[in-house]
């Protein structure tokens, strides 16, 4: 649906997005992560046709979005991360317009507007001004803006920013709603929304890309050099004893806990996880002492975003020289 | 287009500035045909149209400010990039709804000539030339004031530009009189304006060395000309400034000549000037 072939963008020094590459499917929702200032809303404003790219091609539907705008922006519908509202008009006059510099007419118009604003639950606030309604409101109007013109691709910067708990949970509800339909992209910062919402995750860096994959499998990738957490009804000196029989891990830490148990950390090196575990289990068991517990501690989704957003920062002091 | 031109009529048409501008279009109007036709009984309704266009340095600021600046300021000019629409569709749809709002008050005031010529002989040629002459004297200021506001996200401030660029057109002529006529002198100014053009396409493009460029071009065939031919310079500020000016145009038609030149004239200056503001449209999308 999408292709991104090195696409690059330079502010005067500062690149804000260098050489990335992404092949974007259609029907499903897809997460862009990123810290602050990684070149999210760069990348979705030049996949939108709002920024030119200093290098590269994006192509939607097939459509070169520099050279074909007018095409390839009819596939796309794109909420930039602050609403584009005119404040002083009625949702209702709002979507009209929008409507109708997208080509929509007459029945056609009328027949979609009525569609998105049921799908965005504005339809009781459509005749009040824009400039009165709650951030909530004014995202879900921002939203349905978005959907006029029965867009296959939906891109949204960042729609939960700044929304209360509940509606960021309606937001996101919506977002799964959409997503059965068409492909949604969709921007954010926090870790555990895009988890839970999104099919296939796309994780950018200082403008680089550092990671494309289905959240499960990013977690897994970062399971392999992970740790063991146990805790026995023995002496540290028994454990230490019991664990060094084990073959390829190590002991991180040990502590001796109260009433006689022993808290230890262990690596598991290049291991499979469950593996090491099922050993040092069949170990304390062969032994006759007691394993209290026994976690092998998965990465989470935080870890692989820190990890892999963290190991590309070297570069990131030099880049801030040439700014000043 | 068409689009584009319905909202921002609708928007023009729910802000008071536009009211405004039609409300003082139509007094200073009102004002010296009532001093000119009524007091003095005078029979020529272009003077009132020729003494009148002065408004036009307060009011086109007022009605031209909003359009483009706004669009930035409310960050809704992201969504007019992202809808299937060029930016020329973008400029011409606004143009042509200032237009409308301009052409309002006008058709108001065509109707006064016909009620003169009840009371007295007034010879409507010259009233109506004149008459679309003031729409195409506005229609260009119109442009130009659009272009200043899409330089800026602040609106006061492209009034504020837009005020002080009209004025000096307004005045130009009479301004450049004041400078020493002769050969050198005419040189002189010539070489000043260069600099403030290349100042002025330095801060609209940022592009220094565009702006270093145009200005040296410039400036060496000013010399250049001058060692050729200085007898050329003599009074030459005077005559480029009375070609340039919109407004001394104008006076042609209060004069009684339907000058085709200005008509030709006053059309590039619009398409000039929208074509620069599209210029600054997509200039945002390459910053």
């Amino acid at each position: 649906m999408i292709e991104i072939e090195h696409l690059t963008k330079r502010y005067g020094a500062v690149t804000a997005v260098s050489d990335l590459s992404l092949q974007i499917g259609s029907g499903q929702i897809y997460g862009f992560l990123g810290p602050n200032g990684a070149g999210k809303s760069t990348t979705m404003n030049i996949m939108t046709g709002c920024l030119s790219a200093t290098q590269g091609h994006v192509r939607i539907g097939g459509y070169d979005i520099f050279e074909e705008p007018r095409q390839a922006k009819k596939l796309i519908g794109y909420l930039p991360e602050q609403p584009p509202l005119y404040l002083n008009e009625s949702p209702l006059e709002y979507l009209r317009f929008v409507g109708q510099a997208k080509g929509l007419k007459g029945s056609e118009l009328t027949g979609q507007i009525d569609a998105v604003m049921e799908q965005t639950g504005i339809q009781e606030m459509k005749n009040r001004r824009i400039s009165a309604l709650s951030k909530g409101y004014r995202q879900r109007v921002g939203i349905a803006q978005a959907l006029l013109g029965d867009p296959q691709v939906v891109i949204l910067d960042e729609p939960t920013v700044g929304l209360d708990p509940l509606q960021i949970i309606e937001i996101r509800d919506l977002i799964r709603e959409l997503g059965r339909s068409r492909t949604v992209i969709f921007s954010s910062h926090i870790l555990s929304e895009v988890q839970t919402v999104c099919d296939q995750i796309i994780m950018i860096a200082h403008g680089h890309l550092v990671a494309f994959d289905t959240p499960d499998n990013l977690e897994q990738k970062l399971l392999a050099p992970s740790e063991i957490a146990l805790t026995a009804q023995a002496d540290p000196a028994r454990v230490e004893a019991l664990l060094a029989g084990v073959p390829g891990v190590a002991v991180a830490e040990i502590r001796q806990e109260e009433q006689g148990r022993t808290a230890a950390r262990v690596l598991t090196g290049g291991r499979d996880i469950f593996q090491a575990s099922r050993d040092i289990f069949l170990a304390f068991a062969a032994e006759q002492t007691v394993l209290l517990e026994l976690t092998p501690k998965r990465a989470s989704l935080e870890d692989v975003f820190l990890e892999l957003t963290e190991s590309d920062a070297p570069d990131q002091p030099q880049r801030e020289e040439e700014a000043v | 287009m068409t689009a584009i031109f319905r909202h921002e009529l609708r928007t023009d048409f729910h802000t008071l500035t536009t009211y405004l501008f039609g409300a003082c279009l139509l007094a200073f109007i009102g004002i010296w045909a009532m001093m000119y036709n009524i007091q003095a009984s005078v029979s020529n309704f272009e003077y009132v149209l020729g003494d009148s266009c002065l408004a036009f340095v307060v009011i086109v600021p007022i009605l031209t400010m909003r359009t483009l600046a706004e669009e930035r300021r409310q960050k809704t000019d992201q969504l007019l990039y992202s809808l299937p629409i060029t930016s020329f569709q973008v400029v011409l749809g606004k143009y042509l709804a200032l237009l409308t709002v301009y052409a309002v008050p006008l058709c108001l005031i065509a109707v006064y000539p016909l009620i003169f010529a009840q009371y007295g002989e007034v010879y409507l040629p010259t009233s109506y030339g004149s008459l679309f002459a003031f729409f195409l004297l506005g229609a260009a200021l119109l442009a130009v004031g659009m272009f200043l506001s899409s330089l800026t996200e602040n609106q006061g401030f492209a009034a504020g530009i837009g005020i002080a660029v009209i004025l000096l057109n307004y005045y130009s002529v009479s301004l450049s009189e004041y400078v020493s006529s002769t050969a050198f002198g005419s040189a002189a100014a010539l070489y000043v304006l260069i600099l403030l053009l290349g100042l002025l396409i330095k801060y609209v493009t940022r592009n220094e060395k565009l702006a270093w460029g145009v200005g040296l071009v410039l400036l060496a065939l000013t010399v250049a000309a001058y060692f050729v031919d200085p007898g050329a310079f003599e009074g030459l500020l005077p005559r480029i400034m009375t070609q340039l000016s919109l407004f001394e145009r104008f006076y042609v038609f209060v004069n009684g000549v339907f000058d085709w030149t200005a008509v030709v004239y006053y059309v590039t200056v619009i398409v000039f000037f929208l074509f620069l503001s599209v210029q600054s449209l997509e200039k945002r999308r390459y910053n």
